[in-house]
């Protein structure tokens, strides 16, 4: 079922078009994600869908009604641009923070009690932002973006700042609130963490949507027609390239690319006349080549 | 509660709780109320120390004329000036040396007053005053006219104009306008000092809501409009309480203070009065000094409060919510509070202006710079209170009042266009026609 759908959206600024023609449409309880350049027009896209900017033309569906600004309630939403009020501390302001999401006084402290023992933070209850680390303060960025259970949690850059054992936290999080029955929507450059977390995804480049779809799909299709072949003894070329071999106790690794008309088992009967078989694998291109290749066209 | 609310309170009372607001909130009355009474104390010890002086007066002419009184002492001595300049021992026995060389009558010049130190005013002008009284009632008496002394006495005359105001129902006031002209610039100041302070408190909690990224995560709740008007009002809030906090606090103090030392200060006061009655020509009689202090009393109870609060109140709020949400646009589009400067200036310049052509309305409450800079929004607040202390026609008022709402209104719209786009532009060094574009958004 679709939660988000994004319809032909336009955005002009001043001297330049920052969307043009922008739709996508987000599938209830997945995880999409937002690809493409510094400048491509992500950040945009995304204020627009939190209903911060309006677009010039086009528009946004939620449960395919029209969004409106009441509907940003059930939107969480961690920007790029992201941070806390330095003097204060950090249980007022997450409880502030809960309240605008709309969330009564009580069922915030409630909700922030249980998020504060999850992630061994509850000391930092009465502590200034300023006394906080960037990291820690990240920690609280996310606890209060999340904490009002909303159907859809937009994540602009989420790893961007983040050290290694953070941004391992946060795609677990992510991953386990998808399980509870939320969508999220995350923009990135991180090409590994969307092979991990995404099931489909946009690459938006110069203002327009490049590549869309379903990831393993994407991969499917940008294939190279190249295998892994682990052999007992060296493979000749015949018929096919042959691009890297290596030895590993006795085991020769080499990767081949096949004619495109002919099929994989074909390819293996040839291989077989030639040595004993240990492993046959597709080598599929990871979504880093693909970025790559499609916004550099 | 509603979203706007929750922003109020959270500017209010982040706001309120400060240190340095409580501080200043609380030393600011006592500092005032300090040096009022650091002066009062300072005006009472110099009283209580009896000062000698020796007069040397060669024409042996003035012997009765210098009284002592609980200041001075004086103490005639025939020893040649010279003789006591050079008496190296007992020079701290007397303050000051006075020696009158030739009759007063002659040479009006003769007297002298020596002294190690400069002499003070206080005992020049009770020399000089006793000096002159005698003198003038031997000239009086040299014309041998019978009772002329107490002809004189009659034809002294000290008149003071008093101002009486007609109101519509042909009513009489009394007024000052002297009391008028200092309420006038008094509260006027205020609100220059309270748009000027706060307005500048609006442009820096923008600017840090931008530097510190909170901006956007609020804004994702909040409409940006939002955000700025309760940052607005909620600041406006905390000018009002810490003016009505000093209010009360002065007075509270003052009163406390003059309860406790009532008798006392009464005394002292009445003693002082006498004191200067009896010093002659330049001070008024102490029956007179009570009346003018009496018609104060009545002129300060003739002034319209309920119209003067009210009307503070609301050029108060119409200023600083015309210059506030400014203040507002310009912390949006600066990156850091260094850049603030460059675009405030043509902000405060208003402000400056009015303030001077505050003062210029004082002189002349009813020219046309007062009327219409009066009328003008960016100079009515301040200028509009220098004027109403001397009666201002309804009708000005109305119209003054209702551009004003007008205007701040028109601000507000414009600053909210230039907020919401300004406040999600991060590292861009903004012009006056970049701003001009989002206007147009």
């Amino acid at each position: 079922m679709t939660l988000l759908e994004v319809e032909n959206v336009v955005k002009q600024f001043a001297g330049h078009r920052a969307l043009d023609g922008v739709s996508l449409t987000v599938p209830e309880n997945s995880v999409y994600g937002l690809l493409g350049p510094n400048g491509a027009g992500k950040t945009t896209l995304i204020r627009i869908i939190n209903c911060i900017t309006a677009p010039d033309s086009g528009e946004v569906r939620l449960n395919g009604k029209r969004m409106t600004p009441e509907d940003i309630q059930h939107i969480g939403y961690l920007p790029e641009e992201r941070g806390l009020y330095k003097k204060m501390k950090i249980g007022e302001q997450a409880l502030y923070l809960a309240q605008l999401k709309g969330m009564t006084k009580a069922d915030a402290k409630k909700a922030l009690k249980y998020w504060f023992e999850k992630f061994e933070i509850q000391s930092w209850w009465d502590k200034k932002v300023e006394d906080l680390s960037k990291g820690m303060a990240q920690k609280v960025q996310f606890i209060t973006t999340i904490l009002h259970e909303p159907k859809l949690l937009i994540f602009d850059e989420p790893f961007s700042g983040f050290d290694p054992v953070n941004a391992d936290l946060l795609k677990r999080e992510i991953l386990e609130l998808r399980d509870k029955g939320a969508t999220i929507i995350f923009s990135t450059h991180n090409m590994a963490t969307v092979e991990d977390l995404c099931e489909n995804i946009s690459l938006v480049d110069k203002s327009k949507i490049v590549l869309q779809g379903n990831v393993d799909e994407i991969r499917a299709s940008h294939a190279t027609n190249t295998y892994l072949v682990k052999s007992a003894k060296k493979i000749e070329a015949a018929g096919f390239e042959l691009k890297v071999v290596s030895q590993k106790n006795g085991i020769f690794e080499s990767q081949i690319k096949k004619d495109e008309k002919e099929t994989n088992n074909e390819l293996l009967q040839r291989l077989m006349f030639q040595t004993e078989i240990i492993a046959f694998e597709e080598i599929l291109p990871g979504m880093n080549d693909i970025f790559i290749k499609t916004v550099s066209k | 509660m509603s979203k706007i609310s929750l922003i109020i309170k959270r500017e209010y009372s982040t706001r309120v709780m400060k240190k340095s607001f409580i501080l200043l909130t609380f030393l600011t009355p006592l500092l005032l109320v300090g040096m009022i009474a650091l002066i009062v104390f300072l005006g009472q010890i110099k009283d209580d120390k009896i000062k000698k002086i020796i007069v040397v007066d060669k024409t042996k002419l003035y012997k009765e004329v210098l009284k002592n009184n609980e200041s001075y002492i004086f103490q005639y001595s025939d020893e040649k000036l010279e003789d006591i300049k050079n008496r190296k021992e007992k020079k701290n026995e007397y303050v000051a040396l006075l020696y009158i060389s030739k009759d007063l009558r002659i040479d009006s010049t003769a007297a002298v007053l020596y002294s190690e130190k400069q002499v003070n005013l206080e005992l020049k002008t009770y020399v000089s005053g006793l000096l002159n009284k005698y003198i003038e009632q031997q000239k009086l008496a040299a014309y041998n006219i019978p009772d002329l002394k107490e002809m004189v006495e009659k034809s002294n005359s000290n008149i003071d104009i008093k101002t009486i105001k007609w109101d519509e129902n042909g009513k009489e006031k009394e007024g000052s306008a002297e009391l008028a002209l200092v309420i006038g610039m008094i509260t006027a100041f205020i609100i220059y000092m309270f748009i000027v302070i706060y307005g500048a408190q609006v442009m820096s909690g923008v600017v840090q809501e931008k530097t510190n990224r909170i901006v956007e995560v609020v804004i994702s709740s909040v409409k940006p409009f939002e955000l700025m008007m309760g940052k607005i009002i909620g600041i406006a809030m905390v000018g009002l309480t810490q003016f009505l906090m000093w209010v009360v606090l002065t007075v509270g103090i003052m009163f406390g203070l003059s309860s406790a030392f009532a008798q006392n200060i009464n005394l002292e006061s009445v003693e002082k009065m006498q004191k200067m009655g009896q010093m002659g020509m330049q001070a008024a009689p102490a029956s007179e000094m009570t009346a003018s202090i009496q018609q104060l009393i009545t002129a300060v109870n003739g002034l319209d409060y309920v119209q003067l609060i009210i009307m503070f109140i609301l050029y108060f709020l119409g200023g600083y919510l015309l210059y506030a949400s400014l203040f507002a646009a310009i912390g949006s589009a600066v990156d850091n509070e260094t850049d603030t400067q460059q675009f405030s200036m043509p902000i405060m310049l208003p402000i400056i202006f009015a303030i001077y052509a505050g003062i210029f309305a004082a002189e002349n409450p009813d020219g046309p710079l007062a009327f219409w800079c009066s009328i003008i929004p960016f100079t009515s607040p301040i200028v509009m209170m220098v004027r109403l202390p001397f009666d201002v026609p309804f009708w000005q008022i109305a119209l003054s009042l209702s551009i004003l709402v007008l205007s701040f209104i028109g601000t507000t719209w414009m600053a909210g266009k230039i907020y919401r786009t300004g406040i999600l532009m991060y590292g861009k060094k903004v012009t006056w026609k970049e701003m001009w574009k989002w206007l147009k958004y």
